[in-house]
């Protein structure tokens, strides 16, 4: 499926809605939706919204670790059921590193549950760890390293599987705020040198400015896309992109999107509005 | 552990002089030097060979099925909610029951050998490892069972390299009660009625007022099991150790 400019549609939502059983005698909840989205191959695509409107939820649904009440997810052409498609890297915002594992083997645990021959993984898993910075700790174990060090851990291991789609929950969330912009920098990086689709579930309006082609702004819940924003970054950016003329710009026009959407989930009424 | 070898020595070096002095009578304990010289006289007659043999099969063989039997109980009990419902108050007050009241009735059933202390030992320390994996297994991070996922790992695969590897410290330290309660399950039923092992070599020893043997073989006892105890220990320490934990 081609979108505008000759863009290829890699996942495509069409009327993607999530209730949820609500507790014993309780309404279901409505989460999400119904959601319509084309994500474009190879675009760096970021959701933001309020607290409980639905964005882990959307991540999931795509990933196929749940799946939708209503409507259709399509995956390079294929339908997403409540499995994880082959071609799908997940990182998540906790820390998902295996404690008992050293960062190389950790980088290597997919290639090895996926029986890849012990010289590719060998060379997969340090092209991995150079490319995250991590080849002199390819000995340690994740207690030993910082919380950022661990989470590029994860990322290595997504990575190192090669995925064409790269989902990201939060990744950050953890992080102080220097961290999270350096993060922010080496996704980017990695973003431009393997070619993924990345698909990235933040709170931070900044960090979605900074890094993304688009945000996609959700209502309060049942999570809606309000408005789907073009940042119209070069493709080689970094973080100093924030000093750009049209960064402020666009992350108050984010907020001001935002700004009832999130009194709403506080449970504000109008009068604070 | 400075600190603990000089408390240790402190205190064998006053049990030492009390005895030595008599205001320990000779007849209630014997100088710990006198402990260390019997033990070395009672093994060096090669007699013990049979007995410790005999304890220390039974304890391994306790140890080793309550650890399997426990780790796999433990895994299903998680997995079936109803059941760890109907089974939690039974783990709670499990050690209020004197086990080894039913050793008569295993003799009974099994005969005057092997089997009912192995199966006194493994009632003991089963229940441990069963509560012990329980708590693993309820820490496990949610995280890491999504990232199984992900990985589009089946039960199986999920079980034995995600959620086993990380409960663990847990299960490490059911392994060390386990140790301990089959070697209390093992002696005290030998000690009760048995045709051999330690604890029946020091029921003959307390019944016939040999103190001497009587001490030795509590003496070596207390260096096996610490022995064993820091050994577990320590792997315990290294897995903490990776785990941030410690």
């Amino acid at each position: 499926m081609s979108g505008p400019e000759g863009r290829q549609a890699h996942v495509v939502l069409r009327g993607v809605t999530r209730f949820y059983d609500g507790a014993a005698g309780t309404p279901r909840v409505h989460a999400l939706g119904p959601l319509d989205l084309d994500l474009w191959r190879g675009q760096l695509f970021s959701v933001v919204g309020p607290s409980g409107c639905g964005k882990s939820t959307l991540l999931e649904l795509i990933a196929g670790l749940s799946r939708a009440t209503e409507g259709e997810i399509v995956f390079e052409g294929r339908s997403i059921k409540g499995q994880v498609p082959d071609g799908i890297g997940l990182v998540f915002q906790e820390d998902a590193s295996l404690p008992w594992l050293t960062v190389w083997d950790n980088v290597a645990f997919g290639l090895r549950r996926r029986g890849a021959p012990a010289g590719e993984i060998r060379r997969r898993v340090d092209d991995a760890l150079r490319l995250m910075g991590l080849r002199d700790f390819a000995t340690a174990y994740p207690a030993q390293l910082s919380g950022g060090m661990r989470q590029r851990v994860c990322i290595a291991r997504t990575l190192v599987l090669q995925p064409r789609l790269i989902l990201l929950d939060e990744p950050f969330g953890a992080l102080d705020q220097q961290t999270r912009l350096l993060m922010g920098d080496e996704v980017l990086r990695l973003w431009r040198e393997t070619g993924a689709t990345i698909f990235l579930i933040t709170h931070a309006i900044d960090e979605a400015t900074m890094l993304s082609d688009r945000v996609g702004v959700m209502s309060a819940r049942p999570g809606r896309f309000l408005e789907v924003v073009e940042t119209g970054w070069p493709r080689d950016r970094d973080s100093r992109i924030a000093g750009h003329g049209d960064f402020g710009k666009l992350t108050a026009h984010i907020w001001s999107l935002l700004r009832e959407e999130s009194l709403k989930a506080l449970g504000y009424g109008p009068a604070f509005q | 552990m400075v600190l603990r070898a000089a408390v240790l020595g402190g205190g064998v070096l006053l049990l030492e002089i009390l005895c030595r002095l008599g205001v320990i009578p000779r007849f209630t304990m014997i100088p710990p030097t006198a402990m260390a010289a019997g033990l070395v006289a009672l093994l060096r007659t090669g007699s013990l060979n049979r007995d410790l043999f005999a304890t220390f099969t039974a304890v391994a063989t306790a140890v080793g099925s309550s650890v399997v039997v426990g780790v796999l109980a433990g895994m299903v009990v998680h997995a079936v909610p109803r059941v760890r419902r109907v089974l939690d108050p039974l783990f709670a007050t499990y050690y209020a029951i004197p086990i080894w009241a039913f050793y008569p009735l295993f003799i009974v059933l099994f005969g005057l050998n092997e089997i009912p202390k192995i199966v006194i030992a493994f009632l003991y320390s089963v229940v441990a490892v069963i509560v012990n994996t329980l708590n693993g297994l309820d820490r496990v991070p949610r995280v890491l069972l999504k990232m199984a996922r992900a990985y589009r790992m089946g039960p199986l695969a999920t079980g034995t390299t995600v959620v086993l590897p990380s409960a663990a410290p847990f299960i490490i330290t059911g392994v060390k009660l386990a140790i301990a309660y089959s070697l209390i399950g093992v002696i005290s039923s030998e000690f009760i009625l048995a045709s051999r092992g330690v604890g029946y070599r020091l029921s003959f020893a307390y019944l016939g007022f040999d103190n001497v043997t009587l001490y030795a073989l509590i003496l070596l006892l207390l260096v096996c099991v610490t022995t064993i105890n820091q050994v577990v220990y320590a792997w315990e320490q290294t897995l903490l150790r990776r785990w941030g934990r410690r």
